[in-house]
């Protein structure tokens, strides 16, 4: 759960009043205008930006600066795709809280790294190089990546965009089973017309939370006008 | 011939330092092409002339440690400078860096001719290998360890920093401590080879080595152990081979390199111009 959540870019408030409390299995979007903070929460939430007040409690403690529970998956066309390493490479990456620096990766290392492209379907793939992978792909890469890392909370910035409609629909699906594994998915989401078949609960945001709850009763047409902006 | 000039110390050092810098700065060259900023480390490099003619001029005498302090002084200086400029919105910032390493470079050349030190301003701006006395040696030496060490003991995070520094960050990798430390490997890198091929064509063996195992490889390790190996491969061929070509070694190392790439670029079996199968692939 996180409470009172605030964020600032040095004088700026970005984001102020954040409280929402949700549990494992829910699958919970971000919603709001371009600049609303959608991007910001979760990288508050993953630890990389830092907290002007509030606290992000998991698991009845404080997280204080990052938990290997917590998996950030970033917006794709923030990755660099040309970046040399095959889809197996990637997702051990994942392995690397576990393993330090130094340690060798074990069988159990190896295994979770397995079972992590198996359950995406990324069997075939993972001697493939990233680049070659299209839009679909990358995004099930990267949540392989979460898996390998043995993630609970996924903070996915825009996961949708960009993805074509069998991609969309498929990467739905995943989610879907991810939450139903008992995974908390907290995705920042720009599409108010497919958000209530993705989604269980949804923060409505506009630089200040607006709105939490279910998304069928949190989303009203009064609500989204009054957030965006738009006549009714 | 050959024989007479092995069995001179002139020409030992020199190998030993092109084997030395050339795999040092070669294997260094995969952080270089992961960065994607090569260009900023031309920049960078041109930088390094007056702050090393600074340091002569504040300490009086010049030592590889002046160099070093000098150059990381002016280099820190110009980067963190164009940024602060760039930052006013006006000018972008490869034109703000773009502006001020030109005019550091400048202030150099005017600077250099006029301190009392024995080298020519043409040492500094090409190198000269064959000059390299035993403490440039063990600075080579020292410098190619650390970055060595450094690299290899902390390649995870300094990788996950360079692919996805969010990413990197959520897993708990201290990503500016990372990105200080590749910064630092980088000045250092730069003046190691600094008595080799100078500071304008350092960036030719910091850059060349792991760009032409690009061209060959997917393999990310191969980028920094196969840079190396070419660096220092390609370093010791390009000295030997200067000699009866009558051309200065320094500029001989990084046309060798430069060649290497291109041959790499046109017949690399996987992703040359001409290789079989990159040419079926552009047929229709």
């Amino acid at each position: 759960m996180i409470a009172g959540l605030s964020v600032s870019y040095r004088d700026i408030l970005a984001l102020s009043g954040v409280s929402m409390a949700t549990s494992c299995g829910n699958r919970v979007a971000l919603i709001g205008p371009n600049g609303a903070g959608k991007s910001t929460l979760l990288k508050a939430i993953a630890g990389l930006v830092p907290k002007s007040s509030g606290e992000i409690r998991w698991r009845g403690t404080a997280v204080r600066k990052w938990s290997r529970e917590f998996a950030y998956l970033p917006q794709r066309e923030e990755v660099d795709w040309s970046f040399p390493i095959t889809v197996r490479g990637l997702v051990e990456m994942g392995r690397y809280p576990q393993t330090g620096w130094w340690r060798k990766f074990s069988g159990d290392d190896t295994r979770a790294v397995d079972a992590a492209l198996d359950s995406l379907n990324l069997n075939e793939l993972q001697h493939r190089q990233i680049r070659e992978l299209s839009g679909g792909q990358q995004q099930r890469a990267f949540l392989a990546r979460a898996l390998a890392q043995e993630a609970h909370v996924f903070l996915l910035d825009e996961p949708f965009t960009g993805l074509d409609r069998n991609a969309a629909v498929l990467l739905a699906d995943l989610l879907k089973k991810l939450a139903g594994e008992g995974r908390l998915i907290i995705a920042s989401h720009h599409e108010l017309v497919s958000a209530p078949d993705l989604f269980d609960e949804v923060l409505v945001l506009n630089t200040h939370q607006v709105a939490f709850g279910a998304v069928t009763e949190t989303l009203t047409p009064q609500l989204i006008a009054d957030t965006f902006a738009i006549p009714v | 011939m050959i024989e007479e000039l092995l069995a001179s110390p002139f020409y030992q050092r020199a190998l030993a330092a092109a084997a030395f810098i050339g795999f040092t700065n070669g294997f260094f060259s995969g952080f270089v092409v992961l960065r994607r900023n090569a260009l900023s480390v031309s920049a960078l490099s041109h930088t390094m002339l007056p702050g090393i003619a600074v340091g002569i001029l504040v300490t009086g005498v010049l030592s590889q440690w002046n160099a070093f302090f000098g150059a990381m002084f002016a280099a820190l200086l110009v980067g963190l400078g164009s940024v602060a400029v760039a930052r006013g919105k006006r000018v972008a910032e490869g034109t703000s860096l773009a502006v001020l390493y030109t005019a550091a470079f400048a202030a150099g050349v005017a600077i250099l001719p006029k301190l009392d030190t024995r080298s020519e301003l043409e040492h500094w701006l090409f190198g000269d290998i064959l000059a390299v006395g035993n403490m440039d040696l063990w600075i080579a030496f020292s410098i190619g360890a650390v970055i060595l060490l450094a690299t290899n003991l902390l390649m995870r995070p300094l990788l996950l920093t360079l692919f996805e520094p969010n990413v990197a960050a959520a897993q708990g990798v201290p990503v500016r401590a990372m990105q200080y430390l590749v910064f630092g490997m980088l000045v250092l890198a730069l003046v190691s080879s600094l008595q080799a091929v100078g500071c304008v064509l350092s960036v030719g063996l910091l850059v060349t080595p792991a760009a032409t195992v690009s061209l060959l490889t997917d393999k990310t390790s191969a980028l920094f152990w196969g840079g190396g190996l070419i660096g220092g491969g390609g370093s010791i061929a390009a000295v030997i081979i200067s000699g009866p070509l009558g051309i200065p070694p320094g500029p001989a190392i990084v046309i060798l390199l430069g060649l290497l790439f291109i041959l790499a670029y046109l017949f690399s079996p996987k992703y040359g111009l001409l290789s079989p199968k990159f040419l079926r692939k552009a047929q229709p």
